[in-house]
């Protein structure tokens, strides 16, 4: 300690040892463990980050989630923020989050400008239904978390899993015209061009049944005679909401669609199908197997 | 049976009302402020401070402004209602029936859905000033056409207003219906909250706006206090009574219809308030206007507030919609006044 503390040697030598001290342990502690032993806090309002956050390690960083955070079902017990369009400025201020993340799709703008001005690090991911959404709500997740290599690591293991389910898709024989229904309310929805679905429809190597316009269209018999799917995609939640697979057939608009004389549907819950998580590869591989054999 | 109210103790008993709910509406919120902190806060805001605590933070720039918000559109809906009801001589009247509401949030619904085809690069989520502005006008246009569907021989005929009210307000909610049929899942999403009203989107900047035209809105409203009292003797009285009938008419008509529009585009649907609070005032203190236009202000800020605390708190962190409230907090009590006074509706 007296060595030193004199004048002539000590500011060197000091900055050195607090350099080495601070590489050595951001090297072997999470960012979170360096500041202290508080983890830091992490408010998501988007499905797919909350999985990123589960998938890191870090759920215990996690004070609350969005309704739309179904999965993995231990996200479902944390406290829930309501609504992604509708947050509370004051409802996410009172869980003193360090960051609030999610897409672009959250809001209302105002709400999220108040919390940012309160000064709480506010991330918003753009969602544009690609891969590389996938890889920025990666990133955003292990900035906020302060686990910015083990992200690294998990864009890592993803990208070879994408990889890999893109070779499968490429080397299929052919491209199955598919159709995507979405009916969690009264009627049913199908998807033109520029939506999630649409995206996975592509990158599992289908082609979409419904061209010619952007977004949902309520399903009409004759749009669908013309559009002659002969595979029908659609979420589990869907198909529960009509009441099970058979009343799903018996809808008149699907009576004279090539699909229906095979009953060719394939079904994945909503969450994983349309979520564009850390289940995209999957979700596209099994998409594109299943579509294949119906 | 009770004695009726002066106008004293009528405001007297609004203001206290309004200062018991913004002082409860100050201490209550999703963020724990307790009383001692958010005397600091008072107090730092007065004095200035240099470095604000988190509580300075989310008192200054998100829970007052929201209360203030809550005051004005209280006091805007509950204004406008009583003048409604005093123009039309009919309790039944509302805010609504000049097409400013509907009017307002057919405008929001064809923005919310239609937006990204009609103006790709403006920011048309809930609370943009687009979105408010678009509103706004709507109610305006909406009222316009109401009121010049009921000129007459040189004069506004009431009763084709409100029949014209009526036809209107059905085809805007037609239009509604087509727009909500047309719209994706989060396009109806927005829709839907937008019709249930909130005080989430309060800024400074929406306050002084909302707030400057409904002091305007309650000093023009409180000048046609006589002029309505002649009115509700039947129109050829207050003619003989020397009162400008038309002029009347066309004051109540436009100081409703830009309150309720500057309200209802910055907050959306808040509906019930304008219904019952002037019945109230009435209830307790008869139907003289120059005590129940400000009396009706009152209440139905302090209504607001108060519904708007239950919303900020009931599901914290999340939100309740306000519009529900304002009917599940105002039905209940509004019913029990009838039953207590029903000897005076």
């Amino acid at each position: 300690m007296q060595a030193i503390s004199s004048p002539s040697v000590a500011w060197p030598r000091r900055k050195l040892l607090l350099l080495t001290s601070c590489a050595g342990a951001s090297l072997a502690l999470p960012a979170w463990a360096q500041s202290g032993a508080k983890p830091r806090r992490i408010v998501s309002i988007s499905g797919a980050m909350t999985e990123v956050v589960f998938a890191l390690g870090a759920q215990n960083m996690l004070v609350a989630t969005d309704t739309t955070s179904l999965y993995p079902e231990a996200a479902q017990k944390t406290a829930k923020v309501g609504y992604m369009r509708q947050l509370s400025a004051e409802g996410l201020l009172s869980l003193k989050p360090d960051a609030v993340i999610g897409t672009t799709e959250a809001g209302p703008p105002v709400v999220l400008d108040q919390v940012r001005s309160a000064g709480v690090q506010v991330e918003l991911v753009k969602a544009d239904h690609t891969w590389a959404e996938v890889g920025r709500k990666v990133q955003v997740v292990g900035k906020a978390a302060g686990l910015d290599a083990q992200a690294r690591a998990l864009q890592a293991r993803l990208d070879a899993q994408w990889a890999a389910t893109q070779q499968q898709v490429a080397k299929a024989a052919r491209k199955p015209r598919v159709l995507f229904i979405l009916s969690h309310s009264a009627t049913p929805q199908v998807s033109g061009g520029a939506t999630a679905a649409n995206a996975v429809i592509l990158y599992a190597g289908g082609v979409n049944a419904l061209t010619g316009f952007d977004g949902y269209r309520p399903m009409t018999a004759e749009a669908m005679a013309s559009a002659a799917p002969e595979v029908i995609l659609s979420s589990t939640q869907s198909i529960d909401a009509h009441g099970g697979v058979d009343k799903f057939w018996q809808r008149p608009e699907l009576a004279l669609t090539p699909a229906f004389k095979r009953k060719a549907l394939v079904t994945m819950e909503a969450s994983k199908l349309l979520g564009f998580g850390p289940r995209l590869p999957d979700a596209v591989r099994e998409i594109h197997e299943k579509i294949l054999l119906a | 049976m009770m004695a009726r109210w002066s106008a004293r103790t009528v405001w007297l008993a609004g203001l206290g009302l309004l200062a018991m709910a913004l002082v409860a509406g100050s201490a209550q919120g999703a963020y724990a402020i307790s009383p001692a902190q958010l005397w600091h806060v008072l107090r730092d805001m007065v004095g200035g401070s240099d470095n604000p605590t988190p509580e300075h933070l989310v008192f200054v720039n998100i829970r007052l402004p929201r209360l203030l918000l809550g005051v004005a559109a209280g006091a805007g809906l509950g204004l406008a209602g009583a003048l409604m009801q005093g123009l039309f001589r009919n309790p039944l009247a509302d805010p609504g029936l000049i097409g400013v509401s509907s009017g307002a949030a057919l405008a929001a619904a064809s923005f919310i859905v239609m937006g990204n085809l009609w103006f790709p690069d403006l920011p048309r989520a809930l609370g943009s000033w687009t979105l408010v502005s678009m509103a706004f006008m709507g109610g305006l246009v909406v009222t316009f056409l109401i009121y010049a569907l009921a000129q007459s021989q040189g004069g506004t005929r009431m009763g084709l207003m409100l029949l014209a009210g009526i036809a209107v307000n059905a085809l805007a909610g037609a239009g509604l219906g087509y727009l909500s049929f047309l719209a994706t899942d989060e396009q109806l999403r927005n829709l839907q909250f937008w019709l249930l009203g909130s005080l989430g989107g309060a800024r400074w900047s929406a306050v002084v706006l909302v707030g400057a035209v409904v002091i305007l809105a309650c000093g023009a409203g409180l000048t046609l206090a006589r002029p309505l009292n002649a009115i509700a003797l039947g129109e050829a009285q207050a003619v003989l009574l020397g009162v400008d009938v038309e002029r009347t008419k066309r004051w109540a008509i436009w100081v409703c219809a830009l309150a309720v529009g500057a309200v209802t585009a910055t907050t959306g649907m808040i509906g019930f308030v304008g219904l019952i609070a002037p019945h109230w005032v009435r209830m307790v203190a008869g139907p003289d206007h120059r005590i129940v236009l400000p009396g009706s202000a009152l209440l139905g800020a302090a209504l607001v507030l108060a519904a708007d605390a239950v919303a900020r708190t009931a599901v914290k962190p999340a939100e309740l919609p306000l519009g529900v409230l304002t009917a599940f907090i105002g039905v209940p009590m509004f019913l029990f006044m009838l039953r207590h006074f029903r000897g005076r509706v």
